[in-house]
């Protein structure tokens, strides 16, 4: 509690991490939610913990705030052991999946509510109300009640409530869920430019690929109370380390097995992104470093700017291939998901992809099911 | 709601009407002749004044010392126990209503007997019971409506999400702090509801006060004796309108606050 969270946002590790957990363990009864957990997110980070609902990423959020007891392991921030402390005398902020706006005060009210409980002289606490408010994009509604606001306007509210205290990290919870998709997008932008510009350690829950992809730094994807794979957002689409990962991560085509041996001449596991197959008549020439396997249309989804063409192939798997509608192309009548420029359902087609975008993946160990 | 109108307002008017009559004292018969002299009796003779306020006082006491009791546990019941705990806790702060009025007063003048469990212990630190009285009168009624106002700060507490606390005591509160600054204003209309109980029933009792109330007089045994003993049917009316009016003050002020939109 002796640094002050104001520091310019430093190169990611210089400072020493703002979070750091060691061997965090979280187990309700004999369900384990978090299993052994070791993470450092750096400071300055916007930092995004993806995966499925149970995954345990909003566990590891509520015991870095302070909600959930670690049944084992530390949780330091800014280098300092606060396992055992209540969340009132951490330094972290959080915002809250239903936000949680106090509603019987107004918005100017609940943004000054964390200064006001720290005793913040009233002068300085308007000042940095009004401050948090025009960050937030929210100046001139310091007197509305929050039955008055919409949803964006409350979840700005939460987030202007928690800035205010200038945390030293910031924790939301699937902040961006209950809006529509049209202020999500907008949100995701305005988050990241708002972390940039507070240059407070944000650590975002999620299950939305798309806005972790969008907005983060690194991002760590959760399964079963586990990170299957850490990674900047390029190297987790580019790079899955995991079956799990490329499959929640974008759409995937998995080879492994007699598949992978009969397609690619090794036994895998491999993955190849769709938008990487290409799409073509039956028996055309195979340059060299690619492979290729010949099958039949089963679905042509077209989804505006890209259609998803899903193939199976003769090898004994489903493919998916992703191509751009950069054409325009008036759609036949009849079949109205089947653009001219694209095949047809039952249409004998080859795929082909480059060998050097299979993704080797490693081993199937993560994929077991046993539990 | 004809019903209602007829069965309720009539009878209330009927009270207000004959509260304006008079008493032949010599007959004892009720005279249909308009008059303000029951009320002026009310408020001129000391003695009335006296009970009324001690009525108020009373009344007062017992919502206060309700709300005390029953926030903690309707904050266990709401927030800390098990949906099963929960359930039995309901059912436990119920069950107390289903027993006889007379059985739970006569079950409080037992334990402020001379000799009885309170004077027992009372022993123990140099004191005795305080005997039959007022603060017998306030704990007696305090605990006849503790579940009046158990019930509604428990429904107001499951209305205040584990978010708010959580978010409250995130951004530095502690416990203390959290219950004054976020769950006392968001749970003053579950109070209010709960007071109106209290409040009313307290001011309307005559029967505790008979059992454990010694000597003490409130508004209540005013009414009966003078419906009974004295047969003054007017100058009861008269009586039986002070807490009327005086709960429509209450009421009123209340609304103001707005708190009764929200019950």
């Amino acid at each position: 509690m002796t640094l002050a969270p104001e520091a310019p946002r430093p190169g990611a590790g210089t400072a020493g991490p703002a979070i750091s957990l060691r061997g965090l363990t979280k187990r309700y009864g004999a369900v384990t939610a978090v299993e052994s957990l070791d993470l450092d997110v750096a400071e300055g980070e916007f930092f995004s913990m993806l995966g499925p609902s149970g995954s345990g990423k909003t566990t590891v959020l509520r015991l870095v705030a302070g909600f959930e007891e670690a049944t084992e392991g530390t949780v330091l921030l800014g280098g300092q052991d606060v396992t055992a402390a209540p969340p009132y005398a951490r330094e972290v902020n959080t915002v809250f999946q239903d936000y949680a706006i106090f509603p019987h005060l107004d918005v100017q009210a609940n943004v000054e509510y964390g200064l006001r409980v720290k005793k913040v002289p009233r002068a300085e606490r308007r000042r940095r109300a009004a401050e948090a408010l025009e960050t937030v994009r929210l100046d001139g509604y310091a007197s509305r009640k929050p039955h008055e606001l919409s949803g964006g306007q409350r979840q700005r509210v939460a987030l202007a409530r928690a800035l205010v205290n200038r945390p030293r990290v910031l924790l939301l919870d699937e902040p961006l869920g209950a809006l529509d998709l049209q202020l999500r997008r907008e949100m995701q932008v305005e988050l990241k430019q708002i972390q940039r510009d507070v240059g407070i350690t944000f650590v975002f829950v999620t299950h939305d690929q798309e806005e972790a992809l969008t907005m983060s730094d690194r991002i760590a994807v959760f399964n079963q109370g586990r990170i299957e794979q850490l990674a900047t957002p390029h190297e987790l689409y580019e790079r899955p380390a995991s079956a799990f990962v490329a499959g929640f991560v974008g759409t995937s085509n998995l080879l492994e097995g007699d598949v992978a041996r009969t397609l690619v001449g090794e036994s895998g596991p491999f993955v190849v992104r769709p938008e990487k197959v290409r799409l073509g008549e039956p028996a055309e020439g195979l340059e060299p470093g690619w492979c290729a396997g010949e099958g039949t249309v089963l679905e042509v989804v077209y989804l505006g700017a890209t259609t998803h063409t899903v193939v199976r192939l003769d090898a004994g798997v489903r493919m998916t291939v992703a191509d751009h509608n950069d054409e325009t192309v008036a759609a036949p009548s009849g079949d109205p998901a089947n653009g001219a420029a694209h095949a047809r359902r039952d249409q004998r087609v080859r795929l082909s992809w480059r060998r050097d975008h299979l993704v080797p993946l490693a081993g199937t160990a993560h994929e077991e099911e046993s539990r | 709601m004809l019903w209602l109108g007829v069965a309720y307002l009539g009878a209330l008017a009927a009270l207000l009407v004959t509260a304006l009559w008079t008493q032949n004292d010599f007959t004892g018969q009720v005279e249909r002749i308009w008059t303000l002299e029951n009320f002026q009796t009310l408020l001129g003779v000391e003695v009335y004044r006296t009970i009324t306020l001690r009525t108020i006082g009373v009344a007062a006491a017992v919502t206060v010392i309700d709300a005390l009791l029953a926030f903690p546990v309707a904050l266990f019941m709401a927030k800390a126990a098990s949906p099963r705990l929960q359930r039995v806790m309901v059912i436990a702060v119920l069950t107390p209503l289903w027993a006889s009025y007379l059985v739970k007063a006569y079950a409080w003048r037992v334990v402020f007997a001379t000799g009885g469990p309170l004077d027992e212990l009372g022993h123990l630190f140099g004191l005795g019971t305080p005997g039959y009285g007022l603060p017998a009168t306030i704990v007696t009624l305090a605990y006849l409506w503790l579940p009046y106002m158990v019930l509604p700060l428990y429904a107001g507490l499951e209305r205040v999400p584990d978010s708010l606390f959580e978010a409250s005591a995130d951004l530095g509160a502690g416990v203390g702090l959290t219950l004054r600054r976020v769950v006392a204003p968001m749970l003053f209309p579950s109070f209010v509801a709960g007071s109106i109980f209290t409040f009313s029933l307290s001011m309307g009792d005559y029967i505790a006060v008979k059992i454990v109330g010694g000597t003490t007089q409130m508004l209540g045994n005013v009414v009966y004796d003078n419906s009974g003993a004295a047969n003054n049917l007017p100058f009861a009316a008269a009586v039986a309108t002070v807490p009327i009016v005086l709960m429509l003050v209450y009421l009123t002020v209340v609304r103001r606050t707005g708190a009764l939109e929200q019950l």
